[in-house]
């Protein structure tokens, strides 16, 4: 941002806490961007002349005769084919060494998507992972967090899933995202020769913590560009969204608000509401797709961060390590796309439905078995089937590693079905028996 | 309230996010509604605070950019919700304004549309006749609204006695013109429309009086219509943690609902489920009438990710409508999902006026703001004998799927059926996930109740379901048992007993919301099925070992889901009836 002629400037700062700052100023509108002492700044409270601002950065320094520079209009992003290709800071300024981006200025955050114009999403994403298309399927414009832990490989399973998932438009919002990740990311993508379609938004752990919260928004609006203004569809990567609202709580906690549930604002269900809403299908075939991860502490997804997104998105992946093979799997008891009704039995072969579920079914009752001998108990005949049964189910489709079909999937777990068990203890309708029992 | 000219103004003072802090020049209401002018847009707010001559408002939509200074306009009244013809098959934002006929693909500040079509004409049949006596909410004449008949009744607002001075005949005619002409005690002239408008916070009471509900609701979810029946006027709400199927179940209980009509309030959530509302229901046909699902239904759509003020908003106008079709003698049903959203968006406010919080930071009022709205729906006998009613169900979302979390709790006082949806029953994908132990319907308890479905069902239609509800308790029981001891340390008999319940829920409890057959059981159906779980659960068998009762009872449940799955009296349903007597036949003891 550049000081420009015509600027109100302000020097009487009455007020600083640890992230505001108040000034007297007049003919200031809500939510503008301003520069206190050269450091970004946004109004979030005016009463009267007194102007509160946050500053993004923190207040260390500051004095009380620190100039205040507002720019008479809310954070905008210029928007462009140029984007494609590049890295930007949470306040869209490159961080590539590349050139500024040209285009049409628009504020970021803006307004959400009449209902009645939105259309009901209904195509698949084929990522290859069977825990997800065959348990999970996902749907354009859909909206889904990974719930993970922060040890397991979720970046890596997201980078996989944007790369072969068909998008216009990988569009990655960083938050808090260490160096490394960053790299990581940036590699693979250029490994895959897909940078021309990837933008990125990053803010990494050495950035300021509060300046996350412009990410998510800078994200979107791209991606709004790309899917309203041309039409394709745009996949927009999130991570981590825990990051997102440990900054948001760190912002009411400077401004005095009572905290709900787990230190957490009461505002945190409109707050990523607003954000993951952004995912829609229009009419006109463009998209946006959402997902995200939000890290748990310690697998406890009761917590606010987890528990508000869980109502807000649709469904949510969780990855687990299966000690029975070795190898990270889709969960498939806590894992759910809400969407996949939508497509399933529909774009995809007539028994998925009930293929799926009964194979969880068993899947659960293995569980139940594998309880039964950790406490001791002797297992039944049908029990030991259903471990038999998990073991191959857990490695042949549940393990992350795997990339086939929808098919190909569905026959195999009728393939697993007919080597364990009768077609009663299956519980599938009839006409499918007949027809795919093997 | 005031005349044009003595209208308050006022000017901005103060902005925090969504509430607005105004310097008025005159007198203002409580919950009065304004208008803050913000570049030539007009931005609508609702007075929710005085302090001296400021007013603390909230606005129903982003502040962004909005400045000290802008002008505001008082209006003189409360939110309004405008009632006429034309409200079914319609999708409303939280403030009741035509989704439709909005412009563009994104939801403009300050664009505000009719919530009725004023150019569409109604054919008008009279009821009344000059010199009848009347009151508010007695019919004058009716139009017909989709079939179903839309009463044109003397204005809610509107205290005292009338004398009718006359009726418009028959004709097709605007909403906006002169139905009929009452009079006052003192011959004063008051001109009735087709359209009126009524405060949605305030409960409307054009009704004789408000018995306990005492008919059976049936809504086609055998959890519910045989476990734990809704009655039409009931109260009942879903709480139940993400991912456990409160809007599939909510969805299921909207399309199947035996309801004239049916208001869809979706507060606070995904727009997408919204969408599927849209698309679904313009194409689904109503199992009652065979007309169009859509045709019946209204839907108020405040999205997560539109205005947060007007949460509260939408619930209470989905409420008015459903009150306003109630006094026309229709059954109602209304849903609201969630009131967990409502309850949040008053927190946010609440925390903004730097009020002290009660529990979990919720304003301290909110078990009375919520056992006053469930207060609002019932069966009512109107003025003129007839009946209508408000069944409404609202869901809950419990943070963090915790039951004892205050929303859920005040909810619990209010409602009085509970489906608790269980996070281990979704795991395991018995769906609907409705706990079968913790969920109850109070009405089962009704006598009132009891007798209709004595008449209606048969005589031990209440004893048997007590009987199930047993089984069911017993079987979990005996499980626990079991997975304490081991299978081979208790008696075959648990295994029996906890095999009894799993044959009770596989095929009573568990339903397949998207199977086109299993979807949707009519009571008649519900009572044939009890009848085959009850021969089933009742038949004398003999097992050696434990280790014969899990397979036996694997293939009878397979028999029964796969009745489930075929049209009722089918063929196909007649062949897996004899296959199961069958295996019945395999173990039943010779006598």
């Amino acid at each position: 941002m550049e000081t420009k002629a015509l600027q109100r400037i302000y020097t009487k700062i009455g007020q600083i806490t640890k992230a505001t700052c108040t000034v007297k100023a007049t003919g200031v509108g809500y939510e503008e961007l301003a520069l206190v002492d050269g450091r970004p700044a946004q109004v979030v409270k005016i009463v009267g002349d007194n102007v509160t601002l946050q500053i993004f950065s923190g207040t260390e320094g500051i004095r009380t005769n620190a100039e205040v520079i507002f720019s008479g209009k809310p954070p905008t992003l210029k928007v462009g084919d140029e984007l494609a290709g590049r890295f930007f800071n949470a306040y869209g300024e490159p961080i590539d060494g590349g050139p500024q981006v040209e285009g049409e200025e628009r504020e970021i955050g803006g307004p959400s998507v009449n209902p009645v114009r939105r259309k009901q999403p209904s195509e698949l994403i084929a990522t290859g992972i069977a825990g997800i298309d065959l348990n999970n399927t996902l749907v354009t414009g859909q909206k889904i967090p990974f719930f993970a832990d922060p040890d397991q490989p979720f970046n890596q399973v997201m980078a996989m899933v944007a790369l072969r998932a068909e998008a216009d438009k990988i569009i990655l919002g960083g938050m808090g995202l260490s160096n490394d990740d960053y790299l990581f990311f940036k590699d693979i993508f250029e490994n895959a020769g897909a940078l021309h379609r990837i933008i990125s938004f990053v803010n990494t752990t050495e950035d300021p913590p509060v300046e996350r919260l412009l990410v998510p928004d800078m994200a979107l609006t791209a991606a709004e560009y790309f899917a309203v203004d041309k039409n394709e569809k745009v996949l927009v990567l999130l991570t981590d969204m825990t990051l997102y609202a440990d900054a948001l709580s760190i912002v009411s906690n400077r401004m005095d608000q009572i905290p709900s549930k787990d230190s957490m604002p009461g505002s945190l269900y409109s707050d990523l509401a607003k954000l993951y809403e952004k995912a829609v299908q229009f009419e006109e075939g463009g998209s946006i797709t959402i997902i995200a991860v939000t890290t748990l502490s310690g697998g406890d997804i009761t917590h606010a961060i987890p528990d508000n997104t869980g109502y807000i998105t649709e469904g949510q992946l969780f990855l687990r390590r299966d000690t029975e093979i070795g190898k990270v799997v889709v969960d498939p008891f806590r894992s759910l796309s809400r969407l996949k009704q939508l497509v399933i039995g529909k774009k995809t072969r007539a028994d998925h439905p009930q293929v799926m579920n009964a194979a969880v079914r068993l899947y659960a009752d293995a569980a139940n078995a594998r309880t039964k001998l950790e406490n001791g108990f002797d297992l039944t005949e049908y029990d030991q089937r259903t471990l038999e049964f998990a073991k191959e189910y857990s490695d042949r489709l549940l393990a992350i590693d795997v990339n086939i079909g929808t098919t190909d999937m569905l026959d195999t777990t009728w393939e697993l079905f007919a080597k364990n068990f009768a077609p009663e203890e299956v519980a599938v309708k009839r006409e499918f028996v007949e027809k795919y029992w093997k | 309230m005031s005349t044009e000219q003595s209208r308050t103004t006022g000017k901005v003072t103060g902005i925090i996010a969504n509430l607005v802090i105004v310097q008025a020049d005159g007198p203002f209401a409580q919950n009065e509604i304004c208008y803050i002018v913000h570049q030539g847009v007009r931005l609508m707010a609702e007075v929710i605070k005085a302090l001296g001559d400021q007013a603390y408002v909230q606005v129903f939509e982003s502040t962004r950019g909005l400045q000290p200074g802008s002008s505001v306009e008082f209006t003189g009244h409360m939110l309004e919700a405008t009632l006429g013809p034309g409200l079914l098959s319609r999708n409303y934002d939280g403030l009741m304004n035509d989704l439709d006929t909005m412009t563009g693909v994104f939801l403009r500040r300050g664009e505000y549309t009719s919530t009725i079509d004023l150019k569409k004409k109604w054919s008008f049949q009279p009821i009344a006749k000059a010199g009848d006596r009347v009151v508010a909410g007695d019919w004058l004449g009716e139009v017909d609204e989709n079939g179903i008949a839309h009463r044109i009744m003397v204005p809610f607002t509107l205290q005292g006695r009338f004398t009718v001075k006359n009726v418009a005949a028959s004709g097709e005619y605007l909403p906006d013109e002169t139905m009929a002409t009452l009079l006052d005690d003192h011959n004063r002239e008051t001109t009735v429309t087709m359209i009126q408008r009524w405060p949605v916070k305030k409960a409307v009471k054009a009704y004789r009086n408000k018995p306990r509900p005492f008919k059976l609701l049936e809504t086609g979810v055998r959890i519910i219509d045989t476990l734990n029946p809704m009655v039409e006027g009931g109260t009942g709400f879903i709480p139940g943690p993400f991912g456990s199927g409160k809007t599939v179940m909510q969805q299921a209980i909207s399309k199947q609902a035996e309801a004239d009509i049916v208001i869809m309030a979706a507060c606070g959530e995904r727009a997408n489920e919204v969408v599927e509302l849209f698309t679904e229901f313009p194409e689904l046909d109503d199992p009652w009438t065979g007309r169009k699902l859509m045709e019946r239904t209204t839907i108020i759509a405040n999205t997560s990710n539109m205005p947060v003020a007007a949460r509260e908003a939408s619930v209470y106008c989905a409420m008015t409508i459903a009150e306003y079709y109630r006094s026309m003698g229709h059954k109602v049903l209304m849903l609201a999902d969630s009131t967990s959203r409502w309850a949040q968006a008053l927190r946010e406010m609440s925390n903004r006026m730097e009020e002290l919080p009660g529990p979990d930071a919720f304003p301290m009022d909110l078990p009375a703001i919520v056992s006053n709205f469930y207060a609002r729906a019932g069966f009512v006998y109107l003025n003129n004998g007839k009946t209508g009613s408000i069944t409404f169900i609202g869901t809950v979302s419990p943070a963090g799927g915790n039951l004892k979390e205050p929303v859920t709790e005040s909810t619990k006082k209010a409602a009085r059926c509970f489906y608790a949806l269980s996070q281990q029953r979704a795991d395991s994908k018995r769906y609907p996930a409705i706990d079968p132990i913790d969920s109850y319907s109070k009405y089962l308890e009704y006598p009132e109740l009891q007798k209709t479905l004595a008449e209606a069902i048969s005589p031990e239609w209440v004893d048997k379901v007590n009987r199930l509800k047993n089984i069911l308790l017993r079987g979990k029981e005996a499980s626990e048992q079991i997975n304490i001891l081991g299978d081979d340390s208790v008696s075959v008999d648990y295994h029996l007993t906890f095999w009894k319940s799993e044959v009770v829920d596989a095929v009573l409890l568990q339903q397949d919301a998207f199977d086109k057959t299993d979807a949707r059981t009519p009571l008649s159906r519900q009572r044939y099925m009890v009848d085959k779980i009850m021969e089933v659960v009742d038949a004398p068998f003999e097992f050696d070992s434990f280790e014969e009762v899990q397979p036996f009872y694997k293939r009878i449940i397979d028999k029964l889901r796969q009745m489930n799955y075929s049209e009722f009296e089918s063929e196909q349903f007649a062949q897996n009836e004899t296959d199961l007597k069958e295996i019945v036949a395999e173990r039943t003891k010779e006598l």
